[in-house]
């Protein structure tokens, strides 16, 4: 399973290479969404993947019987999710006034911050 | 105790909720202002603290470490907090006066206090992930204040700043990621332990990598600073201030906690790029300053070549070449942000950041030229102010161990920051102002120049203070190096006298 996990995460991480090498913000932005991805899946498969039981306590207990399956790589994985929906949410947001503002989603056509041209 | 810990990041989290429901009204800058000064307030207690009892932490929720989350400060975090909060009401003050209703109305106040929070969470925090957490709500404000206003500058700058940010965050997530599955742990007391029974120091050392990279994007270090000088000149001066006076300083600081507590195996491999890296970035940002023609971007592109000293110091890793890197981060914030809002005063009476297009404060509003020539000539390193100290430190400690190069090149970097500032001080202060008129501060309504004023003339006064009497700053920056170097009081204090025993 971990040699099947690595493979997915391989094949993730170049597709996301790929698109982000595009002159176009907007493929840059989907390659970093599946880098970031391909990231959470790595914390998930280090965090070693156990046929465990659901680490649940029975109640009156003070720690959950043997052989249950470590949560907190899941705990990490989901905090990554909810921070990089926000974060992937502001810069789908920001590419699209950039398109609306600047009137293209080429990074080598966006110069309103460092004009081209000689230094005065 | 805990509490102690928790309030910096508590005070600028409840002031920013403060500041939203307030942003209507004209309330809302005054609420900013005092929570930072609550914050200093706090942050010096929590300095005090550390100064009489050495290393303190703090478990989160009261679960014991390394289970929870902790919450240290030792004399780095707590200088860095005190800085950051003295920052803070820095830039507070001088919003007032400069962000416009309508920002104020967008949530500027809001935005600001959260990054505020991020930083100091990021200072205090004793856990990697908790780390990351706080670098992304840092990141998240900061994006928020950049573009606020959505200037077509500003927007395209956001593009650069959010995505090399993205990329170093995808960077620290796969380290974190693999040094848990390596260790089980992510306490960062509990991993300078840990790190140390691992059979496989290699792939600890390729980890080790990652993490450099990741905070050297934040710290902006060469190769990977380019998204600082494009975004830092778009936004408001006292975002541009906070920017530079902080963020970059989070990656140093982590850069610097990471390298002394987790990743010291390997040192003559991972301290040896970082050498290298220390002396391009000091080149490449100064040589990068002296190209540029814009108050502004000259100054963006010398905070670049300042993170270099910090980064030399760490690199170096002797006592004194650590204690010069405390030293040089307490001044350069204090310097660097002071040298933003002067930019912004020059800017608003000038009508310009361009230099052609700039002249005749030294005639006609010499107060200011004067308040600049305090932190420019810091900033260069003359005597006797701050930064002379700094630097001669940090060269001493190369000397000391006979890394001739790298003082040259700390030398070498420190003449052509004169020549930057020179260039700076020539053609908007000396030279008449090519359209012939005369920027006078008296342009400004009164309470403008006070707001102004204040905080520019009290970082000026904290680096000649520093600059004339060095001594019991060098003290601290000697004992927090020391604090460093032997992590024990550090691993000590955050998981109790069982050490070793615990994992």
């Amino acid at each position: 399973m971990e040699f099947l996990l690595a493979i997915t995460i391989g094949v993730m991480v170049a597709a996301a290479v790929y698109l982000m090498l595009a002159r176009n913000v907007l493929r840059f932005i989907f390659g970093l969404i599946l880098i970031s991805n391909a990231a959470n899946l790595a914390i998930f498969t280090a965090g070693r993947l156990t046929p465990g039981a659901p680490p649940l306590i029975k109640e009156g207990a003070y720690a959950p019987a043997e052989g249950v399956a470590n949560a907190l790589p899941q705990a990490l994985v989901l905090t990554a999710i909810v921070i990089g929906f926000g974060l992937f949410a502001f810069a789908l947001v920001l590419v699209y006034r950039a398109y609306t503002t600047l009137g293209t989603l080429y990074s080598d056509e966006m110069d309103a911050a460092e004009p081209k041209g000689p230094a005065q | 105790m805990s509490w102690l810990l928790a309030l910096p990041i508590l005070i600028p989290f409840l002031t920013a909720i403060c500041a939203f429901f307030l942003r209507r009204t004209g309330w809302c800058r005054w609420a900013s202002v005092i929570g930072s000064g609550v914050l200093l307030a706090v942050s010096l207690l929590l300095f005090a603290t550390v100064l009489r009892e050495g290393v303190v932490a703090a478990q989160m929720g009261g679960w014991p470490a390394p289970f929870g989350i902790t919450l240290v400060a030792d004399g780095l975090s707590a200088v860095m907090v005190v800085i950051t909060a003295i920052t803070a009401l820095a830039v507070a003050v001088y919003a007032s006066a400069e962000i416009s209703e309508r920002q104020v109305f967008l949530g500027y106040h809001a935005l600001f206090q959260v990054l505020i929070a991020g930083v100091c969470g990021a200072f205090l925090t004793g856990d990697l992930f908790n780390l990351y957490v706080w670098f992304e709500v840092m990141l998240i404000a900061s994006f928020g204040l950049l573009v606020l206003g959505g200037k077509k500058s500003q927007i395209d700058a956001g593009i650069r700043y959010v995505m090399m940010n993205l990329v170093s965050t995808v960077f620290f997530l796969t380290g974190v990621g693999f040094l848990y599955g390596m260790t089980g742990t992510l306490n960062m007391a509990d991993l300078s332990l840990a790190v140390q029974q691992l059979e496989n120091q290699s792939l600890l050392t390729v980890v080790a990598v990652m993490f450099m990279v990741a905070f050297g994007v934040k710290a902006a270090l060469f190769p990977l600073f380019f998204w600082l000088p494009a975004a830092y000149h778009t936004p408001s001066f006292s975002v541009s201030a906070v920017f530079a006076g902080l963020l970059t300083k989070v990656g140093v600081y982590a850069l610097m906690r990471a390298f002394t507590l987790i990743f010291v195996e390997d040192v003559a491999y991972t301290h040896q790029i970082l050498l290298w890296v220390a002396c391009l970035t000091m080149l490449t940002g100064v040589l990068g300053a002296a190209a540029q023609s814009d108050f502004r971007k000259i100054l963006s592109f010398h905070i670049v070549s300042q993170i270099g000293y910090m980064i030399l110091g760490l690199a170096l890793y002797t006592p004194l070449a650590l204690a010069g890197s405390v030293f040089y981060l307490v001044h350069h914030i204090i310097v660097k942000g002071n040298l933003f809002l002067i930019s912004g005063v020059a800017r608003r009476i000038t009508g310009s950041t361009e230099l052609s297009k700039m002249g005749g404060l030294y005639k006609s509003a010499p107060v200011l030229a004067f308040l600049f020539l305090i932190p420019a000539f810091s900033l260069a390193g003359f005597p006797p102010l701050s930064g002379f100290w700094a630097k001669f430190i940090l060269i001493k400690a190369a000397l000391e161990i006979e890394m001739w190069w790298a003082a040259g090149v700390a030398l070498f970097v420190g003449l052509l920051t004169i020549y930057s500032m020179t260039k700076i001080w020539a053609q908007a202060f000396w030279e008449p102002h090519p359209e012939e008129i005369e920027p006078s501060l008296k342009s400004l309504s009164n309470f403008a120049q006070v707001a102004l004023l204040l905080p520019i003339a009290g970082l000026a006064l904290l680096t000649v203070v520093i600059g004339l009497n060095p001594e019991p700053f060098m003290d601290f920056a000697t004992s927090a190096a020391g604090q460093l170097l032997d992590p024990s009081d550090y691993v000590q204090a955050v998981l109790g006298v069982t050490q070793g025993g615990t994992r």
